[in-house]
């Protein structure tokens, strides 16, 4: 069965929206973990936990949801990719396990509680920096020949993907502590409100030192970006950008509880849209458009029908468990 | 050595799965125990049933919540050293395996909060539901997995282009020849898995905690009539599935009886030391004639020896072979074990013979024993191929991936399940020795807000809080 219907852009859509969705909730929940380390005691690490317990588990299943929408809509690119960031993915996977554990068991094992503190901190943080790792891996592209990855497994750590990788920190950190802004109060969210602006500042370098080398490495992207009439059309985006910059440092400042978080999503916003303009209409950077590796579309046909009727109601179960959750934690209420 | 990637590969998919598969093994299982006891509670409105629900309902929560997080790792898999297979299959499985994840977050969302922290919030009816659903939640998941699973081992409604296959036909994809019976077979036997975690559990306390001799009477008598229809279902249902494997995969079969020639009036080998090399078998216990009757029904039919294929494609024989015994030998047990507590039951002594109580307690672990390896003798069995017969297992790895990369990524799986693992059964093991009545009194809800559902966790009410 050939379907009329060009299922590509749909699907695009859907796991481009998905992909986003984890990077932004994971993002908050790790970015709290990496503050977590920072917090100078028991009380305000037991509220940081307390503020994001409720819907971590929730938001880590985006991934799973993204790697096989992945797999199932462009699994093409599924299977050069994911061999090519094969190191960080399975350090991410194992970081990821143990700060899920850590979360469980740091209220059950009193005895080892430091231990899964740790564990908590330091899954965070390395999860976010191997995350970063294949963002830049990503953008700076593969080894590719045929169908198949054919570098090597350690390709993929190069000076720029640490960058990112680093940069993934500030992000997420920033992230993390414009959801403590909004969920605290007192002393913790003032203390927020100090690493917020320090993330942003690692934020801001960072995003302008990946603005100037991805053009400068690629013509490709150098092309897309300043070529006439590109320039004029999206000039609209670094000038954007700089906008939310500015906002999202007037809020930090400000005495908003919700606008740090709101302008630090538009940050994230404003760089997704980047990269995907930059990489635009290629899956597998300078090797395959989202076309070539889609999916046959009987194979997209079929999932799609489902996927309309479950992630709807997948959706708007999470819009009401954030709002079941909604208001700031205290010492009082909620988890513990 | 040379570190083989194919190998470490294999190794390590075989590591994380086969941690993985007891988690669904009590969660199924334990999803339409909770549905059944809630069933019992909503029409009887005895008190008891209530508690055990209560109970399980917290191990339940804690084997869901491992299950998750074990899970992430699998569909990475595929990515990091099967991007082969996945490039080759991908059109055909993918979409089983993302309904898979679609159903099981859907199922999550929807119902699972209700179950654990809905009894006070939501009608009676409403309660007994989410349990339903939470279990039929769960045997989609199997569906779709085995139907998956069913696939590679009998390929069926698809067409191959330039090595790669396209879907022809989505049902014949889905219910391909191995999955009826793959999937009877597979949740049957977590139902039986569970049957005999709550059998042990149940025998545990009527010997160390006489004070909730209530409830474990009701468990005990409850799974022992379970067990009277499903182990013999169970055995039944691997009779079924192995005409199967006879009719669509001849050389698991061989393997799995060690068989070299072609033969009919074949011996049951009840024992062997296989030698692949030699094609032959060392210091084999025979019973003539036996292995014909079981596998095909007739005295006189004929069994075809390893012998037939080529060298190259003969799966293990030796796992294969072993794998099966130990599976069908702790059957045999169980069916053993089941037969004495209603003959028991049947002589009212069921609730005090302290022999068969400590023989429940022994066996409460043998089911995952079981399960495990079973899958070990029809994944093994499979070899050397991932799509039988038409994709090698050696041309599914990732091309780029060296021995030395495979190493490193299987020393760290092991040593993070090594510690998830074991603290997740002392947890679990804790919530036992607390027993159904301190898990009377949950339902905490907290600021007219629940706690999210993996969190749930006991021991919260008893000093715990903070």
């Amino acid at each position: 069965m050939t379907p009329m219907l060009d299922l590509v852009p749909i699907w695009t859509v859907i796991l481009g929206v998905g992909i986003f969705f984890y990077v932004l909730l994971d993002g908050f929940d790790l970015g709290v973990g990496i503050l977590f380390g920072l917090a100078p005691d028991t009380a305000s690490r037991n509220l940081m936990m307390n503020s994001i317990a409720p819907i971590w588990d929730g938001n880590e299943t985006w991934l799973v949801l993204g790697s096989v929408g992945l797999l199932a809509a462009f699994p093409l690119a599924f299977a050069i990719i994911i061999p090519a960031v094969y190191f960080p993915v399975a350090i991410m996977l194992l970081a990821l396990v143990f700060r899920g554990v850590a979360f469980e068991f740091r209220y059950r094992d009193a005895e080892h509680k430091t231990f899964w503190d740790h564990g908590f901190y330091y899954g965070s943080i390395v999860a976010t920096f191997t995350q970063g790792i294949v963002l830049g891996a990503f953008i700076e592209g593969f080894h590719v020949e045929g169908r198949h990855f054919v570098g090597s497994s350690f390709d993929c750590f190069t000076p720029f993907s640490l960058l990112t990788g680093v940069a993934l920190l500030f992000g997420y950190g920033l992230l993390g502590a414009g959801w403590l802004i909004l969920k605290t109060e007192d002393e913790l969210q003032r203390r927020a409100r100090r690493q917020a602006r320090f993330c942003l500042i690692g934020v801001v370098l960072a995003v302008a030192i990946v603005s100037i080398w991805t053009p400068l490495a690629s013509e490709d992207i150098a092309r897309r970006w300043f070529s006439w009439p590109n320039i004029a059309w999206l000039a609209p985006v670094p000038i954007v950008t700089a906008l939310i910059v500015l906002a999202e440092w007037r809020a930090i400042a400000s005495e908003s509880h919700a606008g740090p978080f709101l302008w630090a999503i538009a940050l994230f916003l404003m760089s997704y849209i980047g990269v995907a303009i930059s990489l635009w209409p290629m899956i597998v950077p300078h090797h395959y458009t989202l076309w070539e590796a889609a999916s046959s579309p009987s194979t997209q046909a079929f999932l799609l029908i489902g996927t309309l009727f479950l992630l709807p109601v997948i959706l708007l179960y999470t819009g009401w468990s954030y709002w079941v959750f909604r208001g700031k934690v205290r010492h009082d209420i909620g988890y513990h | 050595m040379e570190l083989d990637p194919v190998l470490l590969s294999r190794l390590q998919f075989a590591w994380l799965i086969a941690w993985h598969i007891l988690l669904p093994a009590l969660t199924v299982g334990l999803a339409s125990f909770i549905a059944f006891m809630e069933g019992l509670h909503f029409f009887t409105r005895r008190e008891v049933y209530l508690r055990i629900s209560t109970f399980w309902l917290k191990i339940f929560s804690v084997s869901f919540g491992m299950g998750v997080v074990s899970g992430i790792i699998m569909p990475f898999q595929f990515g990091t050293n099967w991007s082969r297979f996945s490039d080759a299959t991908a059109d055909i499985i993918s979409p089983l395996l993302a309904y898979e994840g679609l159903m099981a977050f859907f199922l999550e969302a929807a119902f699972l909060g209700v179950l654990l922290f809905g009894r006070t919030l939501v009608p009676r009816w409403l309660h007994f539901f989410a349990a339903v659903m939470v279990a039929l939640g769960t045997l989609f998941s199997s569906f779709w997995i085995l139907a998956v699973n069913s696939w590679m081992q009998t390929p069926t409604g698809y067409t191959l282009v330039d090595g790669r296959f396209q879907p022809a036909d989505w049902a014949a994809i889905i219910f391909s020849p191995s999955f009826p019976y793959r999937l009877a077979h597979t949740v049957t036997g977590f139902y039986v898995t569970t049957a005999f975690v709550v059998l042990g559990v149940a025998a545990w306390l009527l010997l160390r905690r006489r004070d909730f001799a209530g409830e474990a009477r009701v468990m005990l008598s409850t799974t022992l009539w379970l067990l009277l229809a499903l182990v013999p279902l169970q055995i039944l249902l691997g009779d079924f599935h192995g005409l199967n494997t006879l009719e669509y995969q001849p050389a698991k079969l061989a393997a799995i009886e060690a068989r070299w020639d072609t033969a009919s009036r074949v011996p049951l080998t009840l024992f062997a030391l296989p030698d692949q090399q030699a094609e032959t078998n060392h210091a084999a216990i025979d019973v003539p004639v036996l292995g014909s009757l079981i596998l095909t029904h007739d005295a006189n039919g004929t069994i075809r020896g390893l012998k037939e294929w080529p060298r190259a494609d003969r799966p293990p024989v030796a796992i294969t072979f072993f794998a099966f015994r130990i599976m069908v030998g702790i059957g045999l047990l169980m069916l053993a074990l089941m037969l004495w507590g209603n003959l028991l039951r049947v002589r009212d002594r069921v609730y005090t013979n302290t022999l068969f109580l400590r023989a429940c307690i022994w066996f409460a672990p043998a089911g995952f024993i079981a399960v495990v390896a079973g899958w070990t003798t029809t994944e093994v069995g499979r070899q050397p191929w991932t799509v039988y017969g038409l994709l090698r297992t050696a041309d599914s790895v990732t091309p780029s991936l060296t021995g030395l990369d495979v190493a490193l990524s299987l020393a760290g799986y092991i040593v993070a399940y090594l510690i998830m693992f074991p603290a997740g059964i002392l947890l679990m093991a804790r919530i036992v020795r607390r027993g159904p009545a301190a898990a009377a009194v949950s339902n905490q809800v907290e600021g007219g807000r629940p706690d999210s559902p993996i969190h749930a966790l006991p021991g919260r009410e008893e000093g715990e809080r903070r």
